[in-house]
């Protein structure tokens, strides 16, 4: 047997308020405080798509009480035109960098991974409760961009230069709002990159005993990979970022061509290239469209085996797909700058390998179905939201397959069409993810259970809702309808206008059924039923501990593993599951060594 | 803060952990993902300028000769030989003996940044900043100032990793494990700079 006299807590269990909860070096802890941060900023990043929704949809609409928001950005409580690109740049980035990154991969990463790995604790607790607190701060520096100066910027999530990089020149917010932006961004990369740090080595040296490689969870392989992307991808949006903000503070000029008139004016910049902004970002941004969904994958095929009762058709197969997605995501990212002015052949040098990967892609999506196929599968909140987030990213994804040929491209790229697709793949899936994680693990993470009647309706309007705003986006693209315009006044974009009213609707009610969500989650953590601590009858290590679990995660006795993460129904074992830690013999002549 | 979580999680803290993959131990493991990220970070950097060099009709060559950054070169290459010194020391228990060359290797750290703020000086007296210079395009100035002034902050960061990281092993605080880690990031500082040396100074030589 294995040694069991030292568990050796890395650090003992605090005992004052602000090292238990605020302060914390627990990752579990840590991990709340992640997701709490995500909620946070997912509702504000949604009550700011609803005022753009009703702006898009009657654009004369007063929205009462807007203008205490910014007076000069909504007088009469109507948005300006520049207004509205400050929201749409505030919706995309608070969304992308603090829901989609935080809470699938940092929020319920950071509290489970280091349980399904059997370890005690991540191996660097302060830089791991420093990773948040950075991102913490990194928030409130964007957050606080609304409040001073003349609001936010206008410059998209993107931030595509010249124009993030001539300052107040380019109009509202682009002076002080893209200085805070790029600081705020630059803080979040040091975040994500302690986080990413911490997650490597977790899973890399703190496994148990008997948790080879191959026996971890879907769960801590997605976890595993995504930090290896977030790790280089972190890393140059970094310098990116300082290099936009000496264009501002020091007088540099890397992403200003000479030359350069705006309002009649020349701009005393010279030299600098506005193409290399888009290489340095989307250097970064593939990748993260990657952070956001991986995780994602990896909790879908969790929560989905779970509910089968019956392993996916491969344990390795997926693992080996994420990996790939991730190697090739690094070579894919040019397909964002079709339209930029980029060599032509060099379009077709990125074309090729995103075609490329849409094969691990649809590797990914097969076994899914695969799997489900003749399956007997348990309905609930938390596998609803799994077949929802297949089937978003599957219609999300198909359209990936016209937008990665350039000569489609160039139609599609400005127009909704593309905003639908990365909604679709990249948005709306990755929330699924979240809500399936949220559904599946509330148990162990409180102890209670969420409703299961609120949480299917919460499903069904949010899957319908979702296709109803989104769906509609590539008709409009199709039609030619423009990407960030505040306004339809065009000939060919007016009789568009009546599907933009549909789409603020659905908008509009989807978001309501998020608020289920809300008042479901914060209910149930104080009056939701007491739970056992494994409820779901699943097989992984983190239904092998106590609920909540322990500050050590385990107690006085760390696990050993035995068996591969997934024994659902194995024949002539003891029960229709067979947990890692069972040391019970069973013949399953697929198991992982 | 972090110093802590160095000492305490180590290699031998884990009670019923599995062998660490590959042997490498949690906090060395850091340290080269560390320099994985770090070296992204540098690539950015540099093909950040090189796109801009590339793009720049009237690009300066300013340098006129190579002793100074030869000489830079010669102290921080014999650095890393110093360092190996170090660490070798410290892996056989020569507690004296790390300590020594672990501290020479800082002076020589110190000295190449010294030789390197001295040629930023004169640079900057010739009338170089951030944003202008008198040679050709102001990003010249700019990238070189950027990316050199990236190098002495590591430079710099890593001084300061020796001589505390020295001391304490010194004190009995810190382990030839440790020393090994530092010197690690040691190498791939100098590693760095021979990118550095060819990209930013022998291209811009004048002929």
């Amino acid at each position: 047997m294995h040694d069991m006299s030292a568990p050796a807590a890395h650090h003992g269990a605090p005992t004052s308020f602000i090292r238990k909860h605020v302060f914390s070096l627990d990752h579990k802890v840590i991990g709340k405080q992640y997701y709490a941060l995500a909620l946070l900023a997912a509702l504000i990043g949604m009550a700011l798509s609803w005022i753009m929704r009703i702006h898009l949809g009657w654009g004369n609409f007063a929205i009462p009480g807007l203008h205490l928001l910014s007076s000069t950005g909504a007088p009469g409580n109507v948005l300006t035109p520049e207004y509205y690109l400050q929201l749409m740049t505030m919706h995309g980035t608070i969304m992308v960098f603090f829901v989609l990154t935080t809470a699938p991969f940092a929020a319920f990463g950071n509290f489970f991974l280091p349980i399904q790995t059997g370890a005690e604790d991540m191996p660097f607790p302060h830089f791991n409760m420093m990773s948040f607190w950075v991102t913490f701060v990194g928030f409130w520096v964007l957050i606080a961009s609304f409040f001073v100066g003349d609001g936010p910027t206008l410059g998209g999530w993107t931030q595509y230069a010249p124009l993030s990089a001539i300052g107040s020149v380019g109009g509202p917010g682009q002076g002080l709002g893209v200085v805070l932006w790029a600081t705020s961004i630059a803080i979040f990369c040091i975040g994500q990159l302690l986080g990413s740090l911490n997650f490597i080595t977790t899973t890399l040296d703190m496994r148990c005993k008997g948790m080879s490689l191959m026996r971890l969870p879907l769960t801590a392989w997605a976890w595993f990979i995504t930090s290896v992307m977030g790790l280089t991808a972190f890393a140059v949006l970094m310098p990116a970022c300082i290099l936009l903000i000496l264009d501002h503070v020091a007088g540099t000029s890397f992403f200003v061509a000479s030359n350069l008139v705006i309002n009649d004016q020349v701009l005393p910049h010279s030299g600098g290239s506005t193409l290399l902004w888009q290489h340095l970002f989307w250097f970064f941004g593939h990748p993260e469209v990657y952070i956001a969904i991986v995780p994602g994958m990896g909790i879908v095929s969790h929560v989905l085996i779970t509910n089968m009762r019956k392993p996916m058709l491969s344990h390795r197969v997926l693992i080996y797909s994420m990996a790939a997605l991730a190697v090739l995501s690094y070579m894919v990212y040019g397909h964002h700058m079709f339209v930029s002015g980029m060599n032509p052949v060099s379009s077709l040098a990125f074309s090729f390998p995103t075609l490329v990967i849409t094969i691990p892609s649809t590797i990914v999506v097969l076994m899914w179905l695969g799997s489900l196929y003749g399956s007997k599968l348990q309905i609930n909140s938390a596998s609803l939201f799994s077949l929802g987030f297949i089937s978003m990213f599957i219609s999300g994804g198909v359209s990936g397959f016209f937008l990665a040929q350039p000569s489609i491209d160039i139609m599609l790229h400005a127009t909704y069409f593309v905003v639908g697709h990365f909604h679709l793949v990249m948005g709306v899936a990755a929330m699924f993810g979240i809500f399936a994680g949220t559904y599946f693990w509330f148990p162990k993470m409180t102890g209670r259970m969420m409703s299961e009647p609120l949480g299917k309706a919460h499903f069904w309007l949010s899957f319908v809702g979702a296709y109803c705003i989104f769906m509609p986006f590539h008709y409009l693209g199709i039609a030619g309808n423009v990407r960030r315009y505040q306004a339809f006044t065009d000939d060919y974009l007016i009789p568009l206008i009546p599907v933009h009213k549909f789409i603020t609707i659905a908008a509009l009610i989807t978001g309501f059924a998020q608020l289920i969500f809300v008042y479901n989650l914060i209910y149930s953590r104080f009056k939701g039923p007491v739970e056992t601590d494994n409820p779901w009858q699943g097989t992984s290590l983190e239904w092998s501990t106590a609920t909540p679990p322990p500050h050590n995660n385990f107690g006085a006795t760390m696990p050993v593993v035995y068996h591969d993460p997934y024994q659902y129904s194995v024949e002539g074992a003891s029960s229709d599951f067979v947990m890692q830690t069972s040391p019970e013999k069973i013949n399953n002549p697929n198991e992982e060594k | 803060m972090s110093q802590a979580d160095l000492t305490l999680h180590g290699h031998s803290t884990a009670g019923a952990m599995a062998e660490p993959t590959f042997s490498v131990p949690a906090k060395k493991m850091a340290m080269w993902l560390f320099i994985i990220a770090d070296t992204a970070t540098f690539a950015g950097c540099l093909f950040a300028y090189g796109f801009i060099r590339n793009a720049s009709q009237n690009w300066p060559r300013p340098f006129h000769s190579i002793t100074n950054v030869a000489v830079m070169t010669l102290i921080l290459l014999t650095s890393s030989l110093t360092m190996l010194v170090g660490v070798k020391a410290a892996q056989a228990g020569d507690k004296p003996k790390a300590f020594r060359w672990i501290m020479i290797t800082a002076v020589a750290g110190v000295l190449f940044a010294a030789l390197h703020l001295r040629e930023w000086m004169g640079m900057i007296a010739e009338g170089a900043t951030l944003f202008h210079n008198p040679w050709g395009t102001p990003l010249f100035s700019s990238l070189f100032f950027s990316i050199t002034g990236l190098h002495l902050l590591h430079v710099t960061g890593g001084v300061v990793a020796l001589i505390v990281v020295g001391v304490r092993y010194q004190g009995g605080r810190y382990k030839a494990d440790d020393i090994e880690i530092t010197g690690l990031y040691w190498h791939f500082v100098d590693l760095v700079w021979m990118f550095v040396v060819p990209l930013v100074y022998l291209l811009n030589l004048s002929h």
